[in-house]
């Protein structure tokens, strides 16, 4: 399987601070993996990293089989984003925002009200769809930047803490949504605090000041550390370093 | 370029829900301009005049009389003590004190001079200088007058008077014309300045705290993450308010025109052709401003900061040629000093093309300076 | 009264300022910067009039008047043209300042007794310059035909004019109050609003008004921060007008740094206003931009005297604060007075005080109800 992600001792400092120290992993096509680390590990740098916020120090990533510093439009172009702070536009409605995602990843027209009315009809929005998204639950919001990230069809989304603060059923319909786009060949991306949710994923990887400190499927972890849950794996790795 | 487009769509919807900014882009800056209309004037109406007269002859009443005839001074008040008087000016309860001295009437009719103490309240600046033109003027024309009525006939010549017969006195008449504002309206030379003050504001201001609050929300993140080009980006941000800055404009020149007078004696093609060039360095400022600030409120008080200082050094109050050499340079690398002079060549002078062809070529270099600047400044990855 | 809180309290609100090293700066270097380049550079002085004449038929009288101005240092000669016809596009263009234009025979009646006519014209589109720049010329010829006259000529009434308080008429002098209100007010009513309405629009406000501090207490501790910068503002631009500019300095320092503090109050409790009645910080900054920054520049006699306004605007300027603390300003630096003529500017910005801190306070209170 190839690597969609390929990372390769991607290095960032900040003046005399190494946030992300020469971390070395990859991601193959169709997984879902998770990026987990305490805060303030570098997971947040490393993602920026590779979507093309951030310029690395030193190393190198690609991303969809491009680099990320010298052909970062193209990698644009295959990748969608959910941020941390939900990033659709409050003021605009749900159809709005839909519209101006779509036109500005070249969907024509037909393509975004067919994707757009898909899209609503798979979150039951209904007549929500026209009001402001400022008006709906956050975990409407939620789901509904997901499916926005996921308009375009990009091979690989990045989704940075995408279930904060939301209650436990629509975390569970989240990952649901994760494991379709899965299935359809999409690569997820995904940073969590929710450590039961990291046990969903295929592999996970734990960045611990900087550097990976774990990498494997969730099974293997547990195994390697003689532990019963991914939490307690990560306790063990993170709590030296806090 | 299709990007662009909806954009643009996206831009302009939120600038019409939101009701800080819509004040902003259409009330504010028409109340402002209604306020300072009626605020913004140097003109001095009627001082008040202190008499301190130990003279008390017909020629001293008389030059009372003539600075009260012109309605530009009202005798308030009288005594004989000129440490009352200041007194009254320490006060504030009066504008100007008139010193008559003793043997004011002898001095004039024996040496044909005499002196006066005229006393102003130099406290506010402005006025204290018109008043005295004001003085000086009145006592101009008494001094004529009085002139005319002591030479001519010999046989009206009194016991005290020996004058010489005058014939072929050289006198130079001087006629006075202003042009442009023959009535000296403070408003004509003011409003220009003001709407170049509403644009400038609307243009800068807005366009540094639309991005930074896009920056502050998170979404400016998100759209640097998509495939748009940097100046798409910029475009779509840049050319609503372009557009509404304009509007602006146009709203307070018919305001200006309709409501107080303020004559459009040039093209108004001309001046909106200006406008749309100048406005390129406006929102370039802008721009730049918002790649440096990290919150709305930092944009906000970096772009008045800015935007204050170069609009008092242009010119717009007070004349450029008074400023001192360094500053006069400056000057000239600051589009508002273009852009007003062109305005009020237009509006007040009927300026055309020619006329005005330096300003516009400065108007361009700058406005395309600032321009490429900012935008080069602008990055969608931090380095 | 639990002042550990309350210090705990101010300790984190001057971390806060000191933190946003931008806004520090600028709200410390501004009044500098506002001082020294307002002071050498807004002057309504004319240093140098440009000067067009027109001489149809020129004769020694009009040469001699040539002279006079070319000997002038404060007027260049631009144009000599034998008619009128240049003189429009020069003004167009605002090449040029004045004109003279001769009459023709102007030596001959001159000589013979009758008026010699010119024609001074002046651009008037700034009515002040324009003004001034045609009593200058007008002075260079009266001097010229004073020297023609023999004596026993005109009567003469000449005044002798006393500017006082300021009698260079210098322009820095005046503003100086003015631009130490400005200061003020942006630090005091435009950064407190700002900062209050952030943490009420980030919810910190409300975990402060229900922890034992009192509402006063809380903007007690929001708003001394920002007194004490405004303090520092105040002599920061004294200092420089002082040292630049030789700004004059006749009454008393201690009363003039007691009323700031008191404008500076005042202005601070509009900003606690203002960020109490509105939702959103936007519209805090908005309000209190408007509120407060635009009244002060354009109401208060700042840079437009108030007797100059029409007089359905001057009652308007009486609740404007900076108004009343330009008097007290101009009162202490110019004229060198004390209290006691400027009671009563103390006692309405005394009054405006407690009116604006009651009504902060109870708007804070309506939060808890």
């Amino acid at each position: 399987m190839t690597a969609v992600i390929d990372v390769h001792e991607l290095t960032r400092r900040f003046g005399r601070f190494t946030a992300v120290d020469a971390i070395s992993f990859d991601v193959k096509a169709g997984e879902v993996f998770g990026f987990l680390g305490a805060n303030g590990a570098g997971k947040t740098t490393a993602i920026k990293m590779l979507i093309g916020l951030l310029a690395p120090t030193s190393g190198r990533a690609s991303v969809a089989g491009f680099d990320v510093l010298t052909r970062a439009e193209d990698v644009r172009r295959r990748i969608g984003y959910m941020s941390q702070r939900f990033s659709l536009y409050e003021d605009l409605t749900v159809r709005e925002n839909i519209t101006l995602y779509g036109g500005i990843y070249g969907l024509t027209d037909a393509e975004i009200r067919g994707r757009g009315d898909a899209l609503i009809d798979e979150l039951q929005l209904g007549h929500a769809s026209v009001e402001r998204v400022a008006a709906l639950p956050l975990g409407w919001k939620q789901k509904l930047a997901f499916s926005v990230a996921l308009l375009h069809r990009p091979a690989v989304v990045f989704l940075d803490e995408p279930t904060s603060g939301v209650d436990p059923i629509t975390r569970r319909q989240f990952w649901e949504m994760i494991y379709a786009a899965a299935a359809r060949g999409t690569t997820v991306f995904v940073t969590t605090h929710y450590l039961d949710e990291a046990e969903y994923c295929d592999r996970v990887s734990i960045m611990v000041d900087g550097r990976i400190g774990a990498l494997g499927t969730p099974d293997e972890l547990k195994r390697e550390y003689g532990d019963a849950t991914l939490e307690e794996v990560f306790v063990r790795l993170a709590r030296p370093a806090a | 370029m299709r990007a662009l487009r909806f954009l643009l769509r996206k831009e302009f919807l939120q600038i019409f829900r939101d009701h800080v900014i819509l004040g902003m882009l259409f009330v504010m800056p028409l109340v402002q301009l209604l306020i300072l209309a009626n605020a913004a004037t140097f003109e001095v109406r009627s001082a008040r005049l202190y008499l301190v007269d130990h003279d008390h002859t017909p020629m001293s009443r008389g030059l009372t009389d003539r600075l009260a005839a012109s309605g530009r001074f009202v005798p308030t008040a009288a005594s004989p003590s000129p440490a009352r008087a200041d007194q009254a000016m320490l006060a504030r309860e009066t504008d100007a004190i008139l010193v008559v001295p003793a043997g004011f009437e002898r001095d004039l009719v024996r040496d044909r001079r005499a002196e006066v103490q005229f006393i102003l309240n130099a406290e506010d600046g402005a006025a204290a200088g018109v008043l005295q033109s004001y003085a000086g003027r009145i006592f101009a024309a008494y001094s004529a007058e009085l002139s005319a009525r002591m030479t001519p006939t010999l046989a009206s010549i009194g016991a005290r008077a020996e004058l010489p017969p005058r014939r072929g006195r050289p006198v130079i008449e001087i006629r006075r014309r202003g042009w442009y504002n023959p009535e000296l309206e403070y408003l004509d030379f003011m409003v220009p300045g003001i709407l170049v003050v509403l644009v400038t504001v609307v243009g800068t201001l807005l366009t540094a705290m639309n991005i930074v609050r896009e920056k502050e929300a998170g979404t400016l993140d998100q759209l640097n993450v998509t495939p748009i080009r940097r100046s798409t980006f910029i475009a779509a941000k840049l050319i609503p308010l372009w557009s509404l800055a304009l509007l602006d404009l146009a709203l307070g020149l018919a305001l200006a025109h309709f409501a107080f007078g303020v004559p459009v004696r040039g093209s108004l093609a001309l001046i909106f052709v200006a406008a749309a060039i100048y406005l390129l360095a406006a929102l370039g400022i802008g721009l730049w401003i918002s790649t440096i600030a990290e919150t709305q409120q930092q944009a906000m008080f970096v772009t008045f900061s800015i935007v204050m200082i170069y609009l008092l050094m242009s010119g717009l109050f007070t004349p450029v040629r008074g400023m001192p050499v360094w500053a006069q340079w400056a000057a000239q690398l600051n589009p508002v000093t273009h852009f007003i002079r062109l305005m009020r060549g237009v509006l007040l002078k009927g300026a055309g093309p020619a006329d005005v062809a330096p300003q516009l070529a400065m108007l361009m270099a700058i406005g395309g300076a600032v321009l490429t600047l900012a935008v080069r400044q602008y990055r969608k990855r931090a380095a | 009264m639990n002042t550990t809180a309350l210090a705990a309290f101010m300790t984190k609100e001057v971390r806060h300022i000191l933190r946003d090293r931008q806004t520090l700066t600028i709200l410390l270097l501004l009044p500098l910067a506002m001082v020294v380049l307002f002071g050498y550079a807004l002057r309504s002085d004319v240093n140098e009039v440009r000067l067009a004449l027109v001489d149809p038929a020129p004769d020694y009288a009009t040469a001699a008047l040539r002279g006079r101005f070319a000997g002038n240092d404060r007027f260049r000669i631009v144009a000599t043209t034998p008619t009128t016809a240049r003189l429009e596009p020069l003004f167009r263009r605002g090449d040029v300042d004045v004109a003279i234009a001769f009459e023709p025979g102007f030596a001959a009646r001159l000589a013979q007794g009758t008026p010699a006519r010119l024609l001074l014209i002046s651009d008037a589109s700034d009515p002040n310059t324009g003004s001034t720049m045609q009593a200058y010329a007008g002075a260079v010829i009266a001097g010229y035909q004073a020297e023609l006259g023999s004596a026993g000529g005109a009567v003469q009434i000449v005044s002798r004019t006393r500017m006082r308080y300021n009698p260079t008429l210098e322009s820095v002098n005046l503003f100086v109050p003015g631009l130490i209100a400005l200061v003020l007010t942006l630090v005091s009513a435009l950064m407190t609003a700002i900062s209050l309405s952030r943490e009420k629009e980030r919810g910190t406000l409300e975990v402060l008004l229900v922890s034992p501090l009192r509402p006063w207490q809380i903007i007690l501790g929001k708003v001394l921060p920002y007194l004490l910068l405004a303090f520092v503002n105040v002599v920061t631009a004294l200092l420089a007008a002082w040292v630049v500019f030789r700004v004059p300095f006749r009454g008393s320092l201690a009363l003039l740094l007691v009323a700031s503090m008191l404008y500076s109050m005042v202005s601070l409790a509009l900003g606690v206003l203002v960020a109490a009645v509105t939702t959103s910080q936007r519209a805090a900054m908005i309000g209190a931009l408007v509120g407060t920054m635009l009244p002060n520049e354009l109401l208060s006699g700042m840079i437009f005297p108030i007797s100059s306004m029409p007089d359905w605007l001057r009652p308007v300027t009486v609740v404007v604060p900076a108004r009343w603390f330009i008097v007290i300003a101009r009162g202490i630096m110019l004229k060198g007075v004390g209290l006691e003529y400027l009671w009563q500017a103390h006692l309405v910005l005394l009054a405006m005080l407690a009116v604006f801190l009651v009504a902060a306070i109870r708007s804070f209170k309506a939060r808890l109800a």
